[in-house]
């Protein structure tokens, strides 16, 4: 079972985030683990049942508390029929999710997809230099393939670029996300960072009020490198995967987070084509367009 | 029904008489302590000569202690040194891996069950020249059974082939820090930190409520308790849910359970709102001999498992910092809301960076609710400099001190986690008396053995295993330690008023020794020997146990 490490300080919106996966599921079953219930405020309509330590939840979701005891919690959770499509797994605010996720690695039921760090663009710089806290929030964003600017409507366009780049130095190679509310695509929060399993979300179109999908039918071929290069320079693109026919007539797998891609030999029987994902506005995309 | 008992020598703790010959009971209280015909003038009595040639002091007071040992004696101990068991025997301390194997072997011998778990407790490499035990070594005693033992310091766990097997991790591939693996990429058998000792030591025994203990472990933790002279016990952590609290109201009521047990609600795992829900429900549940309603906060990981939070320098060999495990804003909303609700918390910091984080938020709590008489109490704190007892003492905290660890791991802590400064002023019990700060010493049971009698030889001789003594000037001296191990720790848990000294109206409750701890010699204060005790004015031979 794929799992996503959701970490990230108190008050960075993990459990906004958790809460609009649920609502934003479209099918998938998905079983969330959180340290304890807190604040989770899930509507009471979800709920179908309700034995303490788990909350089934309808359309087949489920919320466990795992309390101290993280391993036993998935031990228990891998035993569950049906069993979930995915895992999210939310830290709590001091814990450092690359650990969490080094543990989960070792139990062969599960298989880590990624690790999702939220930010509080309000306060994030404030908590890097707490007297207690700074190395704490620090390894956090290093551990992080994708990092949520979260809260980004409230602070000012001036701030908003001086952050980025501040996060960027801080990460290692973390794609970075301007989010409101915790809003974000679920495909690119539980996105696979880990192995290449194919590309499942270019059927979905699903959309949020931030990010849109756009997806290109790529008939003719093209220097698949120049064009990596070339949509990664675009900054509302936060993810691209597709097929693509090379110049040569070699069909390849792209692969694009933020500002990395890599190119693979693409797998048997699969059509030239291409999904991207961005903030809206998208910009119009000639270059695909006209191979399309 | 009043009985006078006639001893050699009654310590009292008392310092208005600090020496008596008798001691008065009645209820299961004192009436009083001093000469016999001082006594007589309560009425009829019966003059009990029974402990005539021993030494009465005040019942023991272990102020951080789990029940787990209880529950830890069913499995094989291959500790380092030797270790008397709930029934009395001394297993003796094994000073080599064949010596470990060898005792596994035993116990695999004794075993009908070819696929049962044999798990081991209490191993310690250090004392093995850091030699590793490997799961080829642990294959020697069975591979179709799981083997797995558990370190001393309780952060490490070694295994068999066949235990990784049942895990699923016999396989090459792994890349986990807490995951050594061996030169044919399998993993030696050395599992490190609790996530990645959980999925194997379920398959040796080592299962989730490990650190909550059982009926029987209960009860064999009772009976170590009257061995070493205690007659009131912390359970420092536990989750207490009711099932649990059901069972240890049920076995504490039992008219021959010996001992006062105050077990302590632990942090993690709920919020702030529900603990201080939890515990004041707790509260309701307390009883005579199980007394609920206080909460233990963990704030940070262990120095020898470099998990706990520094100070800088931090780590003497460049360890990254430690681990967090509440957060500033949780642990100041779990100090506020116990002030105003009357709580009473213990906090677990180990680093001195963790240390100064509890200072700052009392500080902050205090001021928002000033209480007069909070105890609040740090536990371990075993890094604390000289400024932040200053400071403890000015915000009217207690502390507890883990006068144990510097002989167990005094040497590690000098030559590898802090170096020697900082090495030297581990568990500074001098100075925190200097500063007036209300203290206890510790064993932490069963991270070091249950015994205050050699907690207290710790801190006055402050002698590392290897024979040196490190921190001259933090030594105390015999006085004191007793003081600390019967009304300083009865202290830390509000208890000083019905415990910790033998005195008009307070318990009946003393340790009945053979030896005289005040005239033995600091340096033999180990050695006092222990008939029993009695609690409530019940009286518990070790011998009958």
């Amino acid at each position: 079972m794929p799992v996503t490490v959701i970490g990230g300080y108190l008050g960075s919106g993990k459990t906004t985030l958790v809460n609009h996966l649920l609502r934003n599921a479209d099918g998938r079953r998905l079983a969330i683990l959180v340290n304890e219930f807190g604040e989770l405020p899930i509507d009471a309509d979800l709920i179908e049942a309700d034995d303490g330590d788990v909350i089934s939840l309808t359309g087949g979701c489920v919320c466990c508390s795992y309390g101290n005891d993280l391993m036993m919690a998935l031990m228990d959770m891998a035993k569950m029929e049906p069993r979930p499509d995915h895992i999210i797994l939310e830290s709590s605010g001091v814990a450092l999710p690359g650990a969490i996720a080094g543990s989960v690695s070792l139990l062969n039921d599960y298989s880590l997809d990624g690790i999702l760090v939220l930010t509080d663009a309000e306060t994030v710089q404030e908590r890097a230099n707490d007297k207690y806290m700074a190395d704490t929030i620090l390894r956090q964003l290093q551990d992080a393939n994708i990092i949520l600017l979260n809260k980004i409507d409230l602070i000012s366009d001036d701030k908003k670029a001086a952050l980025n780049d501040w996060l960027q130095e801080k990460t290692q190679s973390a794609t970075i996300i301007h989010t409101q509310n915790s809003v974000v695509p679920i495909e690119i929060a539980l996105q696979s960072f880990e192995h290449d399993g194919g590309f499942s979300a270019d059927r979905s179109t699903h959309s949020t009020s931030q990010f849109e999908t756009k997806f290109f039918a790529l008939n003719n071929s093209i220097d698949v490198k120049a064009l990596a290069e070339e949509l990664a320079e675009v900054p509302e693109i936060v993810r691209a995967k597709g097929f693509v026919q090379n110049e040569d007539g070699v069909l390849k797998t792209l692969q694009l987070v933020g500002q990395r891609f890599e190119i693979t030999p693409a797998p048997n029987e699969v059509e030239a084509g291409i999904v991207v994902i961005g903030m809206k506005p998208l910009p119009e995309l000639k270059t695909l367009a006209a191979t399309g | 029904m009043t009985t006078i008992y006639s001893a050699k020598k009654i310590i009292t703790m008392n310092p208005a008489r600090p020496e008596a010959t008798h001691v008065a009971v009645r209820d299961g209280r004192i009436l009083g302590a001093g000469s016999l015909a001082e006594l007589e003038g309560w009425g009829d009595y019966t003059l009990d000569e029974r402990f005539a040639e021993k030494v009465i002091m005040p019942g023991l007071v272990e102020g951080h202690s789990h029940a787990m040992e209880g529950t830890l004696w069913r499995y094989t101990y291959v500790g380092y040194f030797d270790r008397m068991d709930p029934n009395g025997k001394v297993w003796s301390g094994l000073d080599g891996i064949e010596g470990v194997l060898d005792r596994l072997r035993e116990a695999d011998a004794a075993m009908e069950d070819p696929d049962a778990p044999l798990p081991g407790w209490s191993l310690d490499p250090i004392y093995f020249n850091n030699e590793r035990v490997t799961r080829e070594d642990l294959d020697k005693v069975s591979t179709t059974r799981p083997v797995g033992i558990m370190h001393a310091s309780g952060h490490i766990l070694n295994v068999n082939s066949k235990a990784l097997e049942m895990a699923g991790l016999m396989k090459t591939g792994l890349n986990n820090p807490g995951v050594p693996l061996g030169k044919d990429g399998l993993p030696t058998g050395e599992l490190k930190g609790p996530d990645v000792m959980t999925p194997v030591g379920i398959h040796v025994g080592f299962d989730r409520d490990m650190l909550a203990c059982d009926e029987q472990g209960l009860v064999d933790f009772a009976k170590l308790c009257v061995r070493s002279g205690v007659t009131t016990a912390t359970d420092l952590a536990a989750r207490l849910p009711d099932e649990a609290v059901d069972m240890m109201s049920r076995v504490t009521a039992r008219e021959n359970f010996p001992t006062r047990i105050v077990p302590l609600r632990f942090h993690h795992g709920v919020t702030p709102e529900e603990l201080i829900a939890h515990v004041l429900e707790l509260k309701k549940k307390t009883s005579d001999r199980l007394r609920l309603g206080m909460i233990k906060v963990v704030v940070d990981g262990s120095i020898q498992g470099f998990s706990a939070r520094m100070r800088w320098p931090g780590y003497y060999n460049g360890a990254e910092n430690g681990l967090w495990y509440i957060s500033p804003e949780h642990l100041k909303q779990i100090i506020n809301s116990s002030l105003e609700n009357n709580i009473h918390i213990h906090t677990h910091t180990n680093g001195d960076e963790a240390t100064e984080l509890v200072l700052d938020c009392m500080e902050e709590g205090l001021l928002k609710h000033p209480s007069r008489d909070h105890r609040f109490t740090l536990q371990h704190c075993q890094l604390a400099d000289t400024a932040q007892f200053r400071r403890m003492s000015k915000l009217g905290m207690c502390v507890n001190l883990f006068a144990n660890h510097h002989f167990y791991w005094g040497d590690e802590h000098y030559n590898l986690t802090v170096g020697p400064e900082r090495a030297e002023r581990m568990n500074a019990c001098a100075t925190a008396l200097e500063n007036d700060v209300p203290m206890a010493i510790h064993s932490d049971a069963p991270i070091t053995p249950l015994g205050p009698l050699f907690t207290a030889w710790c801190a006055v001789n402050r002698l590392t295993a290897s024979g040196r003594t490190q921190g001259e000037t933090e030594k105390i001296d015999v006085d004191e330690a007793l003081y600390a191990i019967t009304l300083g720790a009865a202290y830390t848990l509000k208890l000083d008023g019905e415990v910790g000294s033998i005195e008009t109206g307070k318990r009946a409750d003393f340790a009945i020794l053979e030896d005289d701890p005040e005239s033995i010699g600091g340096e033999n204060l180990k050695d006092v020997r222990v008939w029993g005790t009695v609690q409530d004015g019940r009286i518990f031979p070790a011998s009958e146990l």
